[in-house]
């Protein structure tokens, strides 16, 4: 991911080139956008009317397919994204609790993100670690059986 | 002469720190000069137990577990790469009972082998139906898969051999093989450790359906929650490329058989087959009109075979050691074995793949061992967010398709997930209305409105506003989104919601003495 320091120019640049290297697939559209946000950790709108030329799409179209699906985003996250299983196996496993522990600690609503930017918080419906709920993922790092001192621990880290 | 030790690469086992103990080990075996090879297998699925690290011995494999960092150095000490005792010594793997108890057909090498190994898949009987495959006609592969009488494990239960044929029988310069590795079901994961831990079987299994209906191209439509999947089939698909496994020139065979993953984006809906092609098309996920049928026109409105994980990675096996072999496991109509996922509030989660037949009681006590909390199990939840909520009463009902549609329920993708005597089931129901409202792709209005309207319903039930009136809306709401949803989500997400009003109205504010079935 690049840092928040990364002028616009380079985000353009690199808009382009992935535009190059996945637009000729077919049903471009979905790799393309997981291309764009693997990068730059989200889809900023300013890129919808390149990728609505290379793709022969309207933008109108491009923005439905990016707010469409719960994983794109359309504005950067905080440095780190944590998920919480809200699911009926983390449900069952007292995953309310976490989600209520985790929003207190961390002064937030999923969809935000804490003041120091340090994470951004979102729900999630199952990561399929039913076996060990209550589940959370912290970036691409699932995380099993968590107590609420385990999310003390995730959050310090990821704070530090 | 090395000592070979199996650390799972598994996610779960992973969620649970299988990395850092495989890192421990590795670190602990070369400050003591012994000499070991680390293998990161599969999870053999006694969740309970990961990190489960197994030792490799003339007798059989020997597992320890669950194992912690701070275990480490004392298993060392005791010896164990030379399968000493140890406080978390648990035998030879093969004679856990948990396992041994199983009927390990599509799981036989998950856990077992390096996945991805190809090598080692090879030796564990790997590619040995594809070999078989290659030497019949597309009718007689499809006959084959008709006769094991396997059905849509995905949940839908659909006879595999007959969507097949239908490919089959189309004419196209196109065809395609879809998996569908959508597993958006919470309380399933079976499709995440076949990935994850033999991955060759799966991409075996597309690449005879592609032989079979004469597709040359496959797409894995793979959650974009599943990363260490992700990483595990690419990984694979590569080395099946450049071993002639895949490619323009399926061993030689003169067919060609294409196959590359693809990420979803963490839309549920996009596990309804129509919605999956809309998506991999690189539209909004929704949901399509049938007919047409996506075996006639399916992906780029060509004819597509759509399956689940499971189910092609039980074909291989099929084509390996017959039709009979595969259709003598089950009772009644459902032939074979099923991966049933324990999850939610048990003491031994884990993967149980068994033949059809097996009651819920024996699933959730036998292999369970009963609550993790230590409370009585009040109700369990089959087959994902849109299967039914089964009281204590129901839990002798055998694992069949049939019986479970006897009972108003569903088997689905076989995930159970049990709650102790603290569920509250009004706001189990509140939920399941919530999830469809979040989930909807918004085509239909029964799904689209009624979720939200069934979720403030839920809510003036909760507090007693108008208590009589508002149990027979949710009732009336329900019976519209049954008959007038396009889809399943829609369609079923009455089953949560009824089921629990009628099998635990006291938490709806009713007398208990009203309860149904």
């Amino acid at each position: 991911m690049l840092d928040s320091n990364t002028p616009l120019e380079d985000a353009d640049a690199l808009i382009s080139r992935l535009i190059t290297e996945h637009q000729h697939r077919p049903g471009a559209l979905m790799p393309l956008l997981h291309a764009i946000q693997d990068n730059l950790g989200y889809v900023p709108e300013s890129a919808y009317p390149q990728i609505s030329k290379a793709l022969a799409l309207s933008v109108a179209e491009v923005h439905g397919v990016v707010t469409f699906y719960h994983h794109f985003r359309t504005h950067k996250p905080g440095r780190n994204v944590m998920q919480i299983c809200r699911a009926e196996s983390c449900q069952s496993m007292g995953s309310e609790a976490l989600e209520a522990h985790a929003k207190k600690c961390l002064g937030i609503d999923y969809h935000q993100t804490t003041a120091d930017n340090a994470i951004t918080l979102e729900a999630v419906y199952c990561l399929g670690n039913c076996a060990l709920s209550p589940s959370v993922m912290m970036n691409d790092e699932i995380y099993g059986r968590v107590s609420p001192s385990d999310l003390d621990a995730l959050i310090a880290e990821a704070k530090a | 002469m090395t000592t070979k030790i199996y650390i799972p690469r598994d996610s779960s086992a992973l969620s649970v720190g299988a990395e850092k103990v495989a890192v421990a080990i590795a670190a602990e075996a070369k400050n003591r000069g012994l000499d070991i090879e680390i293998v990161r297998n599969g999870s053999r699925g006694l969740y309970w137990l990961e990190t489960m690290v197994e030792v490799s011995t003339p007798n059989g494999r020997v597992a320890y577990g669950p194992v912690k960092v701070k275990d480490v150095p004392s298993l060392f000490d005791a010896d164990f790469i030379n399968a000493k005792p140890h406080a978390l010594n648990l035998g030879l793997t093969e004679e856990i009972d948990w396992l041994k108890k199983q009927q390990r057909l599509t799981f036989a090498r998950v856990g077992v082998t390096n996945p991805v190994s190809l090598d080692d898949y090879i030796a564990h009987d790997g590619y040995k139906g594809l070999k078989n495959a290659l030497k019949l006609s597309g009718a007689e592969i499809v006959k084959a898969v008709t006769d094991s009488g396997l059905r849509g494990r995905g949940g839908a239960a659909f006879p595999t051999g007959i969507k097949w044929n239908t490919v089959l029988g189309c004419v196209s310069e196109q065809k395609y093989v879809v998996c569908n590795a959508d597993e958006g079901d919470s309380g399933t994961y079976s499709d995440r450790m076949i990935m994850e831990g033999d991955p060759f079987v799966l991409i075996e299994g597309m690449t005879i359906a592609g032989v079979a209906v004469g597709a040359t191209q496959g797409y894995i439509y793979l959650r974009s929650e599943y990363p260490h999947a992700l990483v595990a089939l690419n990984e694979a698909i590569e080395a099946a490329n450049k071993a002639g496994y895949l490619g323009d020139d399926v061993l030689g065979s003169g067919k060609a058989f294409h196959l590359e993953v693809r990420r979803a984006a963490g839309a549920y809906v996009c596990g309804e087959e129509t919605s999956l092609l809309e998506s991999l098309e690189g539209k909004r996920g929704l949901v399509r009109f049938k007919p047409p049928l996506p075996a006639i026109e399916g992906l780029f409105g060509k004819p597509t075979v759509v399956n689940n994980v499971i189910s092609l990675a039980s074909v291989p096996i099929i084509l390996d050691k017959g039709a009979q072999f595969y259709a003598d496991y089950g009772m009644g109509r459902s032939r074979g074995t099923l991966p049933i996922q324990l999850a939610g509030n048990l003491k031994h989660n884990g993967l149980v793949e068994l033949a059809f037949g097996a009651t819920l009681r024996e699933l959730l006590y036998d292999f369970g061992g009963g609550s993790a909390s230590g409370k009585p199990i009040r109700a369990v939840q089959v087959g994902g967010p849109l299967g039914a909520f089964l009281p204590e009463s129901q839990f002798d009902t055998p694992l069949d398709y049939e019986e479970f549609t006897k009972i108003w329920a569903v088997l689905g993708h076989g995930g159970i997930v049990a709650f102790d005597d603290t569920v509250d089931m009004s706001k189990m129901a509140r939920y399941a209305f919530e999830f469809c409202a979040v989930e909807s792709c918004g085509k239909c209005t029964p799904c689209r409105i009624g979720s939200t309207r069934g979720v403030e319903v839920i809510d003036k039930i909760r507090s007693g506003k108008d208590h009589a009136k508002n149990i027979q809306l949710v009732r009336d709401l329900s019976d519209t989104m049954l008959n007038g949803s396009l889809c399943a989500l829609g369609g079923m997400t009455p089953y949560p919601v009824l089921s629990a009003l009628n099998h635990f109205p006291q938490d709806f504010g009713l007398p208990a003495e009203t309860q149904v079935g």
